[in-house]
């Protein structure tokens, strides 16, 4: 409020000693003034380029997933679900443990593989495989899966995710790169 | 010497215009009745926001916003950076507090008529100031970057995944890319330091600037009905007849909530000392138990228990409603009665949104629709639900100790509260419908039939028939109607209870 007071008082005094605003001189500054505003719509829309186009980069710049190795399939015996992880394929150094991803592997015979998003499809918290129950749980909600990964309990919408797998030279490969979720759902099998 | 400080005050005052300043902010008359108790609460929510700035700056000197390096800045400014713990302790208290305090003054303001004419839009910049807080408690508890904050990023994620059409586009711009990482923790430290306490100090400023312009609300009185073509008036000879300065005449019950709520924020501090950080932000370490903050537990809970089909509203389309109603109220009921005592629906609604909130607070706190992940192994069956017990019926036992059932089902009240506490199952289902259960499931039991071999089923369906309190005899179907008892010469009851056709319901 300070700042104001004083050019409140300042202005009538102008204006006092200058007479009655011609009207030559009062067009020139209405003439100035929309000069100055069409001039800064003008860079006030050249500025918000860069920063609309720096904001909604990450949208252009869509990062096809990758193929991820998970390892030799002889890690994954058969008949077992196993946790698994990898590096998520675009990791920079600054994000430290969160390029870890982990992942269920389900080996049901040969190379006849299932790999699941550790996120439940309800809200994303991490499901836990319980190998005598034959079930993944989710620690938030109560949501249940089946080994297969189909929905059997609770308020998940739909079966866990699937990663698309590629058995080569014996490496299991999974398509990785996104969190999954339930827009993502065409990355993402539907189980 | 008294002489030279007027002469040093007068002259401070001719180029500041302090005289002129205090008349029109802090000396600004208010209604004599208004210096009550009552409404001391916003003056203490603006002081929890100053104290979190403060504190703030002060953990930013050593917090470092990226995903390799926040949690071990936490960990220093938790064990090692002096009273550093208690920096930290301050700064989660004085949001908790100062969310405490904003909901407060939000049910008095509410109550007390405050939001109706002339006073629209100190009410809405209020709202604003809402969101704004509980953005901040949002994006603060990501600051942490532990297991809880990692997890809560990812349920975010999920209910953001939920929007139609856009879900993919929202989602990467939530997390900054298509994955959880550093950018994540960025642009929530953006928003949580620079963003939003700037916005709140703008709609603080409206919010004042609108309390100085329309004056403090007058204690309403029952029966004085707010008229907009007659309320200025009545509010102008309100303040000529009663009005006080704010300061200093009406301002001490302020400082001295505000004394209080200081020491309050510094007790609890010290008492309970910071929140966490839990594990680190390990995406690996899947055992971990996501929870989030108090002030978000209520949501946390009402995920859990809102039917399936209302879910996509429940998460995206009712909190954008409850905000417009917010925003509306004011339009639609901004004259009449201002006293709560002439206004019963106000005040029911007040008590329902508060039982509600505190009720599924404390639901999500104990959160009961989540298995005990280590009830199988941690949580034995209590010895009098075992105690003379038949071999095959102690096989049952077995079966649903290894076969994880305890992780849903309580025995004796210890276990999971996913599904029914099994104490006294044998009384409720006979074998055949626990049969059936187990081995179909339903109810939102997963179905076991896969996973059990005969003989494994035999034996559960034996030790469960056997859960019932003393003397009491296993449930019946009712389309078996029991033997009449004068053919009962045997005393095998259990075995009565089950029909022949058990064998066929099983395959």
């Amino acid at each position: 409020m300070n700042p104001s007071s004083p050019s409140e008082e300042t202005k009538p005094c102008a204006c006092e000693g200058s007479g009655a605003p011609e009207p030559a001189k009062k067009s020139r500054r209405d003439f100035l003034f929309h000069i100055g505003m069409g001039l800064n719509v003008l860079a006030g829309a050249l500025i918000s380029v860069p920063i609309l186009g720096y904001l909604l980069g990450v949208l252009v710049n869509k990062t096809p997933l990758k193929p991820v190795s998970l390892g030799k399939v002889e890690n994954f015996p058969e008949g077992t679900t196993r946790l698994a992880s990898y590096e998520n394929p675009y990791h920079r150094d600054v994000d430290g443990p969160t390029a870890h991803i982990p992942c269920w592997v389900r080996r049901i015979q040969g190379n006849d593989f299932q790999v699941f998003a550790i996120n439940c499809t309800h809200l994303g918290c991490p499901v836990r495989w319980f190998e005598e129950a034959k079930l993944f749980m989710c620690p938030c909600h109560g949501g249940a899966f089946y080994q297969d990964g189909r929905h059997a309990s609770g308020p998940p919408p739909r079966g866990l995710y699937t990663y698309e797998i590629q058995v080569i030279n014996g490496e299991l490969f999974i398509m990785a790169g996104i969190l999954p979720t339930l827009a993502s759902e065409g990355h993402h099998d539907k189980v | 010497m008294i002489e030279l400080g007027k002469k040093v005050y007068g002259w401070f005052d001719d180029r500041l215009k302090l005289t002129r300043l205090h008349e029109h902010t802090a000396g600004h008359p208010i209604p004599g009745n208004s210096a009550s108790w009552f409404y001391v609460f916003g003056s203490a929510t603006l002081l929890c926001f100053i104290i979190q700035v403060v504190t703030g700056s002060m953990l930013a000197f050593s917090y470092v916003p990226s995903a390799k390096e926040a949690y071990s800045t936490l960990q220093f400014l938790t064990f090692e950076a002096p009273l550093g713990w208690y920096l930290r302790a301050i700064h989660y208290w004085g949001s908790n507090i100062m969310c405490a305090m904003m909901l407060i003054h939000m049910t008095q303001v509410y109550l007390f008529g405050a939001y109706k004419y002339p006073r629209e839009l100190t009410w809405v910049t209020g709202v604003f100031l809402l969101l704004c807080t509980l953005g901040a408690a949002f994006t603060g508890q990501v600051m942490r970057f532990d297991e809880d904050a990692y997890w809560g990023l990812g349920i975010g994620a999920a209910i953001a995944g939920r929007t139609p059409v856009f879900g993919n586009e929202v989602v990467t711009l939530m997390l900054g890319g298509p994955i959880i990482a550093s950018e994540t923790l960025g642009r929530f430290f953006s928003l949580h330091v620079f963003v939003i306490p700037g916005a709140i100090i703008a709609l603080v400023s409206i919010h004042l600037r609108l309390v100085l312009l329309k004056g403090i609300n007058e204690y309403p009185k029952p029966g004085r009905v707010v008229r907009k073509e007659t309320y200025d008036r009545e509010y102008d000879e309100i303040i000529k007849r009663t009005g006080i300065p704010f300061f200093p005449n009406g301002i001490g019950k302020d400082l001295i909530f505000s004394a209080f709520t200081i020491v309050l924020i510094l007790a609890c501090a010290a008492i309970f000392g910071p929140k966490g950080p839990l594990g680190p932000a390990e995406p690996t370490e899947i055992d971990t138990l996501p929870r989030p903050d108090f002030y978000f537990l209520w949501i946390f809970a009402v995920a859990a228990l809102m039917p399936v089909w209302l879910e996509d509203f429940g998460l995206l389309v009712a909190p954008v409603l409850g905000i417009l109603f917010l925003i509306a109220l004011p339009f639609f009921n901004g004259t009449g009665e201002k006293s709560w005592r002439r206004r019963p629906v106000a005040v029911l609604s007040v008590i329902l949104i508060w039982l509600s909130l505190g009720l599924f607070t404390w639901l999500g706190y104990t959160s009961p629709w989540s298995p005990v992940m280590n009830a199988w192994t941690g949580d034995p069956i209590p010895e009098e639900f075992l105690k003379g017990r038949t071999p095959l019926e102690l096989q049952g036992a077995v079966v649903l100790q290894n076969k994880q059932c305890r992780n849903c089902h309580a025995i004796g009240g210890i276990g999971g509260h996913r599904g029914p506490d099994l104490s006294d199952v044998g009384a409720r289902l006979n074998r055949d419908q626990l049969i059936r259960q187990v081995i179909q499931g339903g109810g939102n039991m997963p179905a076991y039939g896969k996973n059990l071999s005969p003989a494994e089923v035999d034996a559960l369906a034996a030790y469960m028939v056997s859960l019932r309190p003393e003397g009491i005899k296993p449930a019946r179907d009712s389309t078996h109607p029991a033997i009449p008892p004068k053919v009962t010469k045997e005393k095998k009851e259990e075995h009565a209870a089950v029909p022949a056709d058990s064998e066929a319901d099983r395959s």
